[in-house]
């Protein structure tokens, strides 16, 4: 399906949130980087105080609802009283600060006269304290991306969240590692009209902070937030877009979920669907109809103790498997909303049975059960009673917000470039100031300064690059693309070779990898580092690149050590090819003294078939030659 | 705690500028600096910044400060919006519940947030501590009453007073349990100060705080009011006692006696530790688990109500290189008492002995305890320590030094015999002092 984005009246507006490669966290001591230690556990309860105005924020009640208790994995090597909420915040981190100032002069933005930390309320449990530190640091710039002016509104400092490291019904475990770390977020004005317009104004904000030499690299420490909507559509955000290559997915896909939605909307009205239809049905205990039945999931549910629950759609038929793209239907709406509020699993709904273990004769039953006509629908879920009521009041819920077209929520993206509900949206962010530290004055003369030093654009470094190391253009911006410039000029300083060669391995080769769908970004610096020491030994070949990387890359965790090993790439001596080159003389003496060019290809062919991979072809070839020149 | 103040935190040209906007704290303004418009709330002024800026909170609900220099102007463009909140009807109390009476002596147990402009108001009455932790009235029938607004440094002997006054009055009233909310700085000398006045009461008297603010999601208040509301209505026993957290989670609350308690830390929710005791009780998932024997039983007869502190007790600690001028300045200005907290097991620089000696001899009591915290005083292995008890230097075993201060501000109330005062020193009567010490628990090791 081709979209006509400027026809559906698309607007994007983008929260570009990265790590900052600083010394301490934002508000303590503590490293930025993950050290191993001794781990303590506790556990705490979130509950938010009263608001003076005493109104009810919908994500605030979704999050109080679904009250959990709260354990902590606190790391002592790298969180301190500050992370664990049992010490008030030290000061802003200054190293924090500038990075930010510096990506905000980068981006033309104006910095704040004065820096107020505010605390905003997340009672999630990613915060220990039940709020995010966060605060403005700068406002009003642009990017020129798409071949246009995209204006930058906020530039935001704040505390990065703790990680989620599972999740049970009623118990939620977080890790702390991350909690505090300093993320930039730059917010850009909803002016973004095409999926390609989002990718180039997100990649051009990732230089110019990359630009700042201070953000960190790799998995995670980038996250792109949306707000996306569409004419007659709604504004929904989009959480947690890591990979910038996804970015132009997410938003198709939204526009086409939208759209769906819309004709679905369009097409209940046709049928004459009211919103009073819907909510009427009540959710009923049909568990009788499934007494035989060959589903697992049923089975189980039900042997626990749980109950098989329906409720009927009436004019849902056929509408809630349809289809627009894989993963994006009614149904896929209805089981997101159904299990972020009541944690149920087995949803089923008639247009996709029978299966799943149920047959055409339990389906007859649950719609005669059910009073369903031909044109209705049935949703059953199976868990305990009151989660399974619970899951369809959402589900009908749903239902009747169909009949206006697209509800607005906030839904997480998934790697596969869909989304799923999350939470309702929030009313306004609920924000009050942290008393616990002073306003941060930023006087004109600093900003002045950190202007006079701002660092080279990311086009600056390419060319530095190119020419410093003999690269062509293209290969530079790889470098600086993937993400590889330090690692690039640290092999290249630390060992002698060719740096056409590294940049080439780093990129090139990668990407050929990647492309058949190895996770080459787990490779750590240290192993390519040690690649090419050992090709500077001679210990191995270059040629052995692909081979090597290869291995690493689908055996994560593991070494070059073991991949050389395990690949029978042990290196070889100098000693023993110098001793098999004299015995391959000794055998070809005659051709050698008959007809030396022929000798030494004839050589270099044995050897090749002994040392390919292990021992770099050039360098066998002056060793062959060095002998004969000295037999000669 | 001073009057509201419309433009709190402005001094000097920009409180003027304000002023002849007519904007208050709370009012919708317009600022122009230069090119620059700005629109937003007015927020009060952090008192310790500089008084160049203006503070606006921005319909993202972020505030920023705006340095007015140059070419300014300020226009109101609308008046601040009263907040507007009712507190749910309170819940149906019910029937059969212990009758327990929180009293409010400053800090707060439970808040409501501004987010407009950021104000935090202190919920004081039965009603807004109800509909902010509706799990008391599962608990308990509550009440409320305030009896100071103070922060709890500024706490004196004489505010002991009526606090052992008023709670006396609660027990003669009926009450099951009375909850003291209080600041965590100085609660665990006002624990100490109930303890004497209120001797074998038949009710427990629990007093309770916060590390954590309550106006923060992660408060420890609500927990930790929640196991007081417990304690005062439930437990069996009825002792003066603190609840607070035993460690960093919110799951274990640790009962302390009021004598024999400390803030041990600044910040952490487990500040408060028993010194050379255990905790006489933890609080558990709603369950009291008694932890020691030997107490006071909830309904029992010997009630004794002994109120009156002195103002003329002290407590100095000594240090390497003191002199006696602090003793002589007391002595001066007419202190009967003194705590001193010794080095060890007990000791003082031997050139403050004659000092020492001299104030004994007019009649002033020198009481001994340690500043080690935790163990024992013991005046005889050392030759300091034997000059010192030589010359009537009261050894004070292993009571702590903050909790002998108040008891000798208590018996200095009592009586105005020295001797009497001595033999009451040594006279336990609020499980002040112990007998056996025990080895000390590894740390966060609970229950
Ligand atoms: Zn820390």
């Amino acid at each position: 399906m081709k979209i006509d984005y400027g026809e559906v009246g698309l607007k994007v507006g983008l929260e570009i949130h990265r790590q900052l490669d600083t010394r301490t966290k934002l508000f303590c001591d503590c490293p930025t980087e993950q050290v191993k230690g001794k781990e303590i556990v506790f556990q705490r309860w979130l509950r938010e105080a009263q608001s003076e105005l005493g109104e009810v924020d919908p994500a605030a009640l979704f999050e109080a609802r679904k009250r959990k208790k709260i354990v902590y994995h606190a790391d002592t090597s790298s969180t301190c009283l500050v992370e664990m909420d049992e010490e008030p915040p030290h000061d802003l981190d200054q190293e924090a600060l500038e990075v930010a100032l510096t990506a905000a002069l980068l981006m033309n933005a104006q910095p704040v006269d004065e820096v107020h930390v505010m605390r905003k309320i997340v009672i999630d449990g990613s915060n220990t304290t039940g709020f995010q530190r966060t605060c403005v640091v700068a406002m009003g710039g642009w990017v020129e991306a798409a071949g246009k002016r995209i204006p930058i509104q906020t530039i935001t400092l704040e505390e990065d969240a703790a990680r989620i490291i599972r999740q049970e019904r009623g118990e939620i475990h977080y890790d702390l590692t991350r909690l505090g770390i300093p993320l930039i977020e730059v917010s850009t004005a909803p002016v973004i009209h095409s999926p390609r317009e989002a990718y180039e104004a997100a990649y051009r904000i990732g230089r110019l902070l990359r630009a700042t030499g201070k953000v960190k690299r790799g998995i995670g420490t980038v996250r792109q937030d949306l707000n996306i909507s569409i004419r007659d559509g709604a504004l929904i955000e989009i959480k947690g877009v890591q990979e910038l290559d996804l970015l132009p997915k997410v938003v198709e896909n939204e526009v086409v979920r939208q759209l769906h939605l819309l004709r679905i909307r369009d097409e209940l009205r046709r049928r004459g669907v009211k919103r009073e239809d819907i909510e009427g049905e009540e959710p009923r205990d049909v568990t009788h109809v499934f007494k035989q039945t060959k589903s697992k999931i049923l089975r189980r549910k039900v042997s626990q103790g749980g109950r098989v629950m329906a409720l009927r759609l009436p004019g849902f038929a056929g509408l809630i498997g349809l289809e627009a793209r894989p993963g994006i239907r009614l149904g896929a709406e209805f089981a997101g909303r159904a299990r972020a509020w009541s944690e149920v699993e087995g949803i089923f709904h008639t247009d996709e049975l029978p299966g799943y273990g149920i047959t055409g004769e339990e389906v007859e039953e649950l719609r005669k059960t059910m009073g369903a006509g031909e044109m209705d629908a049935v949703v059953i879920v199976a868990d305990e009673e009151e989660k399974a009521r619970d899951a369809l009041e959402r589900v009908r819920e749903r239902a009747a917000e169909a009949l206006e077209g697209v509800p607005s929520e906030t839904r997480g993206a998934r790697p596969d470039g869909t989304t799923v509900y999350l939470r309702p949206r929030p009313g306004a962010a609920r924000m009050y100031p942290e008393t616990d530290l002073p306003p941060y004055p930023i006087r004109p003369e600093q900003v002045e300064e950190l202007r006079r030093r701002l660092p080279p654009t990311l086009e600056e470094v390419a060319e530095n690059l190119a020419k410093r190391y003999g690269l062509s253009p293209q290969a530079a911006d790889e470098l600086i693309d993937m993400e590889k410039v330090e690692l690039f000029e640290r092999i290249v300083s630390e060992t002698g070779v060719a740096p056409t060669v590294v940049a080439s391995t780093l990129t090139e080769l990668m990407k050929s990898l990647r492309r058949e769908g190895l996770e080459t970004q787990h490779i750590p610096d240290q192993e390519f580092l040690e690649f090419f020491r050992m090709v500077d030994r001679g210990e191995i070949a270059k040629e052995a690149a692909e081979k090597v990387f290869r291995w690493l890359a689908e055996n994560p965790g593991k070494t070059l050590r073991e991949a050389v090993e395990s690949l029978g790439l042990r290196p070889v001596s100098i000693e023993e090819v110098e001793q098999r080159i004299n015995s391959l003389i000794t055998a070809h003496r005659e051709l050698v003294e008959r007809n030396p060019g022929k000798a030494v290809s004839v050589i270099m062919g044995e050897l090749m078939k002994d040392y390919r991979g292990k021992v770099d072809g050039a360098r066998l070839f002056a060793l062959v030659k060095e002998r004969l020149a000295k037999q000669g | 705690m001073s009057a509201e103040d419309r433009l709190q935190g402005y001094v000097g040209r920009v409180r003027r500028i304000l002023e002849d906007a007519g904007a208050e704290i709370g009012d919708e303004i317009e600022v122009r600096v230069g090119e620059k418009t700005y629109r937003g709330i007015l927020i009060a002024r952090y008192e310790l910044a500089d008084p160049d800026h203006v503070v606006l909170k921005l319909p993202s609900g972020y505030n920023i400060g705006i340095r007015m220099t140059g070419d300014i102007s300020v226009r109101r463009i609308a008046k601040a919006r009263k907040p507007g909140f009712t507190p749910p009807p309170r819940p149906e109390a019910k029937p059969g519940l212990p009758k327990v009476t929180i009293v409010s002596t400053g800090g707060t147990i439970a808040s409501r947030i501004d987010y407009r402009t950021g104000g935090v108001k202190p919920a004081l009455n039965a009603e807004d501590l109800l509909s902010i932790v509706p799990e008391l009235s599962e608990i308990a029938e509550l009440d409320s009453e305030i009896l100071f607004s103070m922060f709890s440094e500024d706490m004196t002997p004489g505010l002991w007073n009526q606090m052992a006054e008023r709670v006396h009055r609660l027990i003669e009233s009926g009450v099951d349990g009375v909850v003291i909310a209080h600041g965590t700085d100085t609660m665990g000398y006002s624990s100490a100060a109930l303890s004497f006045a209120l001797q074998k009461p038949p009710i427990p008297i629990v007093f309770v705080g916060a590390q954590r603010s309550s106006d923060r999601p992660s408060s420890d208040a609500a927990t930790n009011l929640i196991a007081a509301v417990r304690v005062a209505g439930h437990a069996p026993f009825a002792e003066v006692c603190l609840t607070m957290h035993a460690w960093h989670s919110d799951d274990v609350i640790a009962v302390h006696r009021g004598t024999r308690v400390r803030k041990l830390h600044t910040s952490s929710r487990d500040a408060f530790r028993s010194v050379n005791h255990e905790p006489i009780a933890y609080v558990v998932g709603g369950e009291i688990k008694v932890n020691t024997e030997g107490l006071n039983p909830r309904g029992g007869d010997g009630y004794r109500f002994r109120p009156g502190f002195s103002e003329k007790a002290a407590l100095v600690k000594f240090y390497p290189g003191m002199g006696p001028e602090i003793f002589e300045v007391l002595a001066e200005r007419g202190i009967r008492g003194i705590i001193v907290e010794g080095s060890g097991l007990g000791h003082v620089a031997n050139r403050l002995i004659p000092t020492l000696k001299r104030l004994i001899e007019e009649g002033i009591f020198i009481g001994m305890a340690s500043q080690c915290i935790w163990g024992r005083v013991n005046m005889r292995v050392y030759q300091t320590g034997r000059d010192l008890l030589r010359i009537g230097v009261v050894s004070l075993d292993d009571m702590l030094a903050e909790t002998a201060y108040v008891k000798l501000s208590w018996c200095l109330a009592q009586t105005d015999d020295l001797d009497e005062v001595r033999r009451l020193m040594l006279t336990p009567i609020a499980g002040e002092v112990g007998a056996r010490s025990l080895p000390t628990r590894a740390e966060g090791v609970v229950a």
